[in-house]
């Protein structure tokens, strides 16, 4: 390779960069975040760790996902920006937390013989695994339908995660510190970008209330899991690496009482999603939303495992 | 053996690589830059951190370094990530600030050290003035919370009625 002459052709600078034989669907390379290859705490369960950087993936990919079904049908220029803009954020959440799970281990066992390339961890947990190892909460796989619907679930999910992240800033694992640090300034602003267009909306012309307090309510169901304490979770707040998310509730309130009332919008009443014998979205049990969503992410991947370009 | 940050030889190679997507700006401008190792094998590390978590630029960059150095006889190099601390507009320096002012992009205000508390949600609009980087006015307004690239948003200018684009202050 040289890349001595190619300063003049955009297109020769490209071919002689680094690329060859580049898988075509994801990374295609470990990306080397220094903190990702950090020893897990002392006395923390490996395991424990890594599912839990699982949970904090799955919610930021799937989400993010969702929200990039909105390019190409957005109403304006400048949302389908602004959506494809929080969709990049948080995908840049969800494949440092991802590569975090697999140097932990967790991406070995999906790893199939079909893929000859050497693939990067984030990309073997994002493209080959099936939905009941997705760890995700059910709020981040549901379907965003209309733009009420989806400025609601945004200011419900951008006030959760913003709670978790601001409290995750202390964890004791490095990996997870440093990802909550880069992510409240960015959690923050898609809050106010959420709240904004709910103000806009709910305050608005009879039918964008209308369609806005639809949204809320069809979110609603939602909302109780984001608060449940895993398991997992419960051992690693003992050991100083997690959040609790039942201590994520009062903020989530607090940021609802606000917005809600100044948008002319009511509080919805309407019961929680229950679990399926005890198990939620962290287990990996899911609505058939999540297949959706899989189907559409990783069929082309799985169906053309040795693709580069 | 690591030799420390060798600036004047390597260093200024590695800061002289442009943002992407940010032609006006170096690399050291843009306060990204967070390292370069020369080794006595001659291999070269740089560690680079991103603008924001998801910035798609980081791998041109990873490139656009690769090239330079190798362009300046450093054919071994390893280009690093690191996320901590995390990079804030504050790292942007005073060169920087001047250069995107002079490209017409509005710099971003200094935000200061950051709360470690929860951050508030505010409903009104920002009070902080954003100057129109054409006329000198301050009298701009939002047009777009998010612009062409992750770390602007998109402003007019209410006296000269231009439109531009503002680093984003985060």
């Amino acid at each position: 390779m040289n890349a001595v002459d190619t300063e003049d052709n955009v297109y020769d600078a490209l071919a002689a960069a680094d690329h060859d034989g580049r898988w075509a669907h994801g990374a295609g390379f470990d990306e080397t975040v220094v903190e990702v290859t950090a020893p897990a705490p002392e006395g923390v369960d490996v395991g424990d760790l890594a599912t839990y950087c699982l949970m904090l993936a799955d919610d930021a990919l799937v989400a993010s996902h969702r929200l990039s079904e909105w390019a190409t049908h957005a109403p304006e220029l400048e949302e389908e920006v602004a959506l494809a803009n929080i969709a990049l954020d948080l995908l840049g959440q969800a494949r440092v937390l991802l590569s975090r799970a697999g140097h932990l281990g967790a991406a070995a066992r999906f790893r199939t013989p079909t893929t000859a390339t050497q693939l990067a961890d984030e990309d073997v947990l994002a493209y080959f695994r099936d939905d009941r190892f997705f760890r995700n909460v059910t709020l981040a796989e549901t379907d965003l339908g209309d733009f009420g619907r989806t400025t609601a679930w945004m200011l419900v999910y951008s006030s959760w995660r913003l709670a978790l992240m601001t409290r995750l800033r202390g964890s004791a694992d490095p990996v997870l510190a440093a990802v909550a640090a880069k992510a409240v300034p960015e959690l923050s602003y898609q809050r106010e970008y959420a709240a904004g267009w709910l103000l806009r909306l709910g305050d608005g012309t009879e039918l964008s209330h209308a369609r806005a307090q639809a949204g809320l309510e069809d979110v609603w169901p939602f909302v109780e899991e984001l608060f449940l304490t895993h398991p997992v979770e419960a051992r690693l707040v003992a050991a100083g690496v997690a959040v609790d998310p039942a201590a994520l509730r009062a903020d989530v309130d607090s940021d609802l009482a606000q917005v809600l009332p100044a948008a002319t919008l009511t509080r919805p009443e309407r019961p929680a999603v229950g679990l399926v014998g005890g198990r939620g979205g962290r287990d990996g049990v899911h609505t058939e939303a999540l297949g959706r969503v899989l189907a559409v992410m990783q069929s082309l991947a799985r169906a053309h495992p040795d693709a580069t370009w | 053996m690591v030799s420390a940050v060798a600036r004047g030889s390597v260093w200024d190679v590695a800061a002289e690589v442009t943002d992407p997507e940010m032609p006006m700006l170096t690399l050291a401008d843009l306060g990204v830059l967070r390292g370069v190792e020369a080794h006595d094998d001659g291999s070269v590390v740089v560690t680079i951190t991103p603008t924001y978590a998801g910035c798609p630029a980081l791998e041109a960059m990873r490139d656009d370094l690769r090239a330079r150095l190798a362009e300046a006889g450093h054919h071994d190099v390893e280009v690093r990530t690191t996320l901590s601390p995390p990079w804030t507009t504050d790292f942007l320096t005073d060169e920087g600030r001047r250069k995107l002012a002079e490209a017409g992009v509005a710099p971003p205000a200094h935000v200061g050290p950051r709360s470690i508390g929860p951050v508030p949600l505010t409903l009104a609009p920002p009070a902080a003035r954003v100057a129109c980087p054409r006329c000198g006015s301050a009298d701009t307004e939002v047009l777009s919370r998010f612009g062409p690239t992750a770390c602007t948003a998109l402003r007019r200018c209410r006296a000269c009625r231009e439109p531009f684009e503002h680093m984003k202050d985060i």
